[in-house]
């Protein structure tokens, strides 16, 4: 047994959290800041922070992640890190030629209490940012929310540095789509194409995260929002926020800042959460919904009613952040799968939890923030056996523990490629999702089917 | 162009290269790359340049280094399977160094202790980076002792723990106090601390030699007892090690720390002998066990299959039991017959290719050997946190200057115990030995051993590695997780020698044939002559849409 010391047994703890179902919020910071073009993320802190955030980035996509540091002695702890970021910046514009550095904070610099604004204000003044270059920040000390709000405060952080009101409006909508993988960038952008909607999507990892072997290194690949882009984001006509959690946040300051009028949507994973979105992209971009569209909509449709058999009253666990679970959870209520429990570390509030047992049923148990960890979602596994586990990699140990089916969804996904190339998000998308858990659930009953009763066609 | 050069790397000017790398740095990271990047040139044996080592990273330099917290908790304290091992600070150092290293282990029974799968960390909130972490620290450590029960509790401090002033050794104090039956001891590992990953190696050397070591009177049965030193079980190495060992009739103690136990570092001082694989991240230990139980020690490598048939035959002369020494050539002998044979069937498709390895403490150095053994050649090599004595040998260390980095790290002062001090060999039996040639206490470090005008780079950042790549183009690249993908991306394969690409072992005899296998699938793959699609390698028209029109 992996996690032989993990009984059913719950008790209630205040302190000690075990095996974490979150993370810091530099890496999702980071994340999106590699979803602009030309930029260059950069940590605020210790080396270990960048090492450890870019090792995890580069084990979830197989791809170059690049991303520099402060690299904070025990000196710079004392007396402040702005001749380190000073350092950085000079040193960074001369190596690399970064359009823009995305500066984010770490618990060490916030503690320390640096001034990021005065520091790159000092770096402007001092001439070392070369002329039509930028460094924007954001703060993310790790001691607060979770690597899902480390991405909202970067992609905020884009609206207050980029997006500008020039008085001219234009017939455009802008996108957030939270903190999800490149391939739901691109299935995004292709829906918006296919519709005819003119868009400014950011942050966008898509080509960044996933980029193409081509025989040659990009430092910066082709992927990714321009700063042009995201200017122009202040005078498009509506902002689409996907994910509350990890895209509301830039959605308002956008509005307060250059008078965008927005809307949050949950992440457009499954049937009902993509009709809502293509349905206010249609309203917004005033187009009709096309064919094509409608197309891949009747074929996951179909596809659910061909299989719903399979999935009618199968019990799932879910472990992951709370924007990808809100709607996998109403994709599989629409399946008629039963929810057992959900669990997030990160803290995702009443309104969360409330939104899920809605969906779910008062049954289901919810629990986000501290303490709901790894640990405690093994643990209700125990005590109230589903017959499919949805969660990160880390899931695979309790998966293997308890000898049951394991969908990879969220942050991180270590052990296993195609997040990086192929969407959950839009119809297509859920039809890939679909497919995944048929699999699982469909290799299991042939796995323990007795002779007699093992199907050729299912 | 390039590869006209290409046909030997002797006539790659390494000053060239050397020359290239610095003229796009600004004046004073110039200045200071300039004493990292080292033209190799052994004179008199053993006579090599000084380099400029574990010295601070350049701020804004895209590094492969990692922190004091990582070296301490992910190195060192990591691979053991029975210390439950605290995290005191927010969520992600926790987080990052949970099963990433893959040091394997494996309990003997269902029943023993394995914490190995867990990350526990009190995951500080803002109000406690306020008002102190220490409360939530104490009730941390009570939860852990509920849920696991364990002998010993390990807290490892990160960057904010440090600046807020949580006193960790306090709270390890008062809650042994309160729970004796636990060992529990803290860690000032803050990330900050040194320059690198090695400063965490040295913190968790002095706790575990002041808290753990001596704790227990037990020794193993066995007339041979030996502790291996700095090896981490990596992808099983330690396992091979373990086989090796008891074929030839050593008794393993204990590993600091690949796939070992609390039971076995507390009475490691009951051991015959230490040997010393990872220099780097445990000399300390080696040396404090020497001055206080009189337990010498050596280098030794089993990395490679000469290197493990040597360092075997040093062990078994140390013990000088003529029965010993035959055992250990009859092992070398059954176990070097396959190894010559995949030797043999691989070295014609490796023989003359050309490898660059930097990483570690260590490996950069040992790792050559079992290219050495495929006939491919290390043209540049350096590590990522070592010091001065890995590259040029354990002598120059008196003259090491001690910097403030350096000196934040607490020196132990470590005098004999009175009563358990005990030389393991007399003064003429030690005699007698060196002067047949033996040596203790001793690692020439990895310039010794390389060519004339080789690249020697300390701390090899990413620009740096484009310039490699694009003036030497090697046939292979070793690093970690973090250039694997920018080396792959240039067409040229790269070899993770932290994580082992998920594969291994390459340790012992086992290892030395799986690490040929895994470089002949790597340099002999078509996979990298497929970049070009047709239409580029002969991109001119052929009209049939003019044609169909």
């Amino acid at each position: 047994m992996l996690l032989r010391h993990t009984t059913d047994n719950i008790i209630d703890r205040k302190a000690l959290t075990v095996n974490p179902a979150k993370t810091c919020q530099p890496v999702g910071a980071m994340y999106a800041a590699l979803g602009i073009r030309g930029c260059l993320p950069h940590s605020h802190g210790s080396q270990g922070c960048c090492a450890y955030h870019r090792s995890a980035l580069t084990r979830h996509y197989k791809d170059p992640i690049m991303a520099t540091s402060s690299s904070f002695t025990e000196g710079a702890s004392v007396f402040g890190g702005q001749a380190n970021l000073l350092e950085s910046i000079q040193n960074i514009f001369a190596m690399y030629d970064p359009e823009i550095i995305a500066v984010h904070t770490t618990c060490l610099s916030e503690v320390i209490g640096d001034d990021m604004k005065q520091i790159i204000n000092k770096a402007k003044t001092e001439g070392k940012i070369p002329a039509g270059k930028t460094v924007i920040h954001t703060n993310t000390p790790s001691f607060k929310g979770s690597h899902v709000t480390g991405f909202s405060n970067m992609t905020t952080g884009m609206v207050q540095y980029f997006s500008e009101n020039t008085g001219d409006r234009e017939n455009r909508v802008n996108i957030i789509p939270g903190f999800v993988e490149p391939s739901d960038m691109a299935e995004i952008k292709r829906i918006a194409a296919e519709m005819g909607v003119q868009i400014v999507m950011f942050p966008d990892t898509s080509g960044v995260v996933n980029s193409p072997m081509d025989g040659k290194f990009h430092m910066y690949p082709k992927g990714g929002a321009t700063s042009a882009e995201i200017k122009s984001s202040g005078d498009s006509s509506f902002t689409i926020a996907l994910g509350s959690l990890a895209s509301t946040q830039a959605a308002r300051a956008l509005d307060s800042k250059c008078k965008v009028p927005f809307e949050v949507l949950n992440l457009p994973i499954g049937l009902r959460a993509t009709d809502a979105f293509v349905d206010l992209l249609r309203k917004k971009g005033g187009v009709q919904v096309p064919e094509a569209i409608m197309t891949e909509r009747g074929q996951l449709l179909d596809v659910m009613t061909d299989m719903h058999q399979y999935f009618y009253m199968k019990k799932a666990a879910l472990m992951g952040d709370p924007d990808q679970l809100l709607s996998i959870v109403e994709f599989l209520t629409d399946l008629d799968m039963k929810i057992s429990c959900v669990v997030t570390g990160t803290p995702a509030g009443t309104k969360f939890e409330k939104s899920i047992k809605e969906m779910a049923g008062g049954d289901t148990v919810v629990k986000s923030g501290a303490t709901a960890d790894t640990y405690y979602f093994h643990q209700l596994i125990k005590k109230d056996k589903p017959d499919i586990i949805f969660g990160n990699t880390y899931c695979k140990y309790i998966a293997r523990d308890e000898d049951i089916p394991l969908v990879r969804i969220c942050f991180p996904i270590y052990d296993r490629v195609g997040h990086q190339y192929f969407p959950l998000t839009g119809y297509k998308g859920g039809l890939r999702l679909m497919e995944k858990i048929l699999n699982e659930l469909l290799d299991r009953q042939d796995r323990d089917a007795a002779e007699e009763s093992f199907e050729l066609v299912m | 162009m390039i590869k006209a050069e290409l046909k030997s790397f002797s006539n790659i000017s390494a000053e060239k290269v050397k020359d290239s790398i610095l003229n796009r740095y600004p004046a004073k990271v110039a200045r200071k790359r300039g004493k990292q990047i080292i033209i190799n040139r052994v004179e008199n044996g053993d006579q090599v340049p000084e380099i400029l080592a574990n010295s601070r990273t350049i701020p804004g330099i895209l590094t492969m280094r990692g922190c004091a917290y990582a070296g301490c908790k992910g190195v060192v304290l990591g691979p053991t399977r029975d210390i439950l091992q605290i995290t005191h600070g927010p969520i992600g150092c926790g987080f990052y160094s949970w099963l990433t290293r893959r040091n394997q282990t494996r309990p003997e029974t269902l029943s023993d202790a394995n914490y190995m799968t867990y990350a526990l960390s009190t995951d500080l909130q803002e109000d406690e980076i306020i008002f102190g972490g220490e409360k939530k620290l104490k009730k941390a450590i009570e939860e852990a002792i509920a849920l696991f029960n364990p002998k010993a509790i390990g807290i490892f401090s990160t960057c904010p723990v440090g600046l807020i002033g949580d006193d960790v050794h306090a709270v390890a104090r008062e809650m042994e106090e309160k729970y004796p039956e636990v060992n529990i001891f803290g860690f000032s590992c803050e990330g900050y601390k040194g320059v690198s990953q090695s400063a965490g190696h040295h913190v968790a050397n002095n706790k575990v030699f002041t808290d753990v070591v001596g704790q227990l009177e037990m020794r193993k049965e066995g007339k041979y007892i030996v502790n291996i030193l700095g090896e981490y079980n990596i992808g099983g190495d330690a396992f091979e090690i373990e086989r090796i060992m008891e074929l030839c009739g050593f008794t393993l103690h204990s590993t600091f720390s690949g796939n070992s136990v609390y039971e076995e570092f507390a009475s490691a001082h009951n051991a015959d002998l230490n040997v010393v694989m990872c220099h780097r991240s445990i000399n300390y230990m080696a040396e404090m066990m020497e001055k206080k139980y009189g337990i010498p020690w050596f280098k030794v490598n089993f990395v490679g299959a000469e290197a493990t048939a040597k360092s075997l035959r040093k062990m078994a002369v140390y013990f000088g039991d003529a029965e010993l020494i035959e055992r250990v050539e009859s092992v070398i002998a059954a176990e070097m017959e396959n190894v010559l044979k995949v030797q043999g069937e691989i070295r014609p498709r490796c023989e003359g290719k050309k490898a660059m390895l930097f990483v570690g403490g260590s490996r950069a150095h040992h790792y050559q050997e079992l290219f050495t053994e495929i006939g491919m050649e290390t043209l540049s090599a350096g590590y990522e946190f070592a010091h001065r004595d890995d590259y040029e040998g354990r002598k120059v260390i008196p003259g090491i200057v001690v910097d403030a980095d350096t000196r934040n790290i607490e020196e132990l002062t470590v005098t004999p115990d009175e009563k358990r001090y005990n030389p393991r060999k007399k003064n003429d039996e030690m005699q007698k030995l060196e002067s047949a040639g033996f040596t203790f206490n001793d690692y020439n470090g990895m310039m010794t051993e390389m060519k004339d005008n080789s690249l020697i780079i300390d701390d090899l950042n990413h620009y740096e590695t484009e310039i490699l790549i694009e003036k030497y183009k090697p046939d292979i690249f070793c690093a970690g997780i973090k250039e694997k993908y920018v080396v792959q991306k240039g067409g040229i394969p790269m070899k993770q020698l932290h994580s082992y690409d998920y594969s291994g072992p390459y340790a012992g005899f086992i290892g030395a044939v799986n690490f040929y296998r895994e470089i002949d699938r790597m340099v002999n793959t078509k996979i990298f002559s497929l970049v070009k699609a047709p239409w580029q390698e002969s991109p001119e028209l052929t009209g049939s849409y003019v044609w169909n029109k």
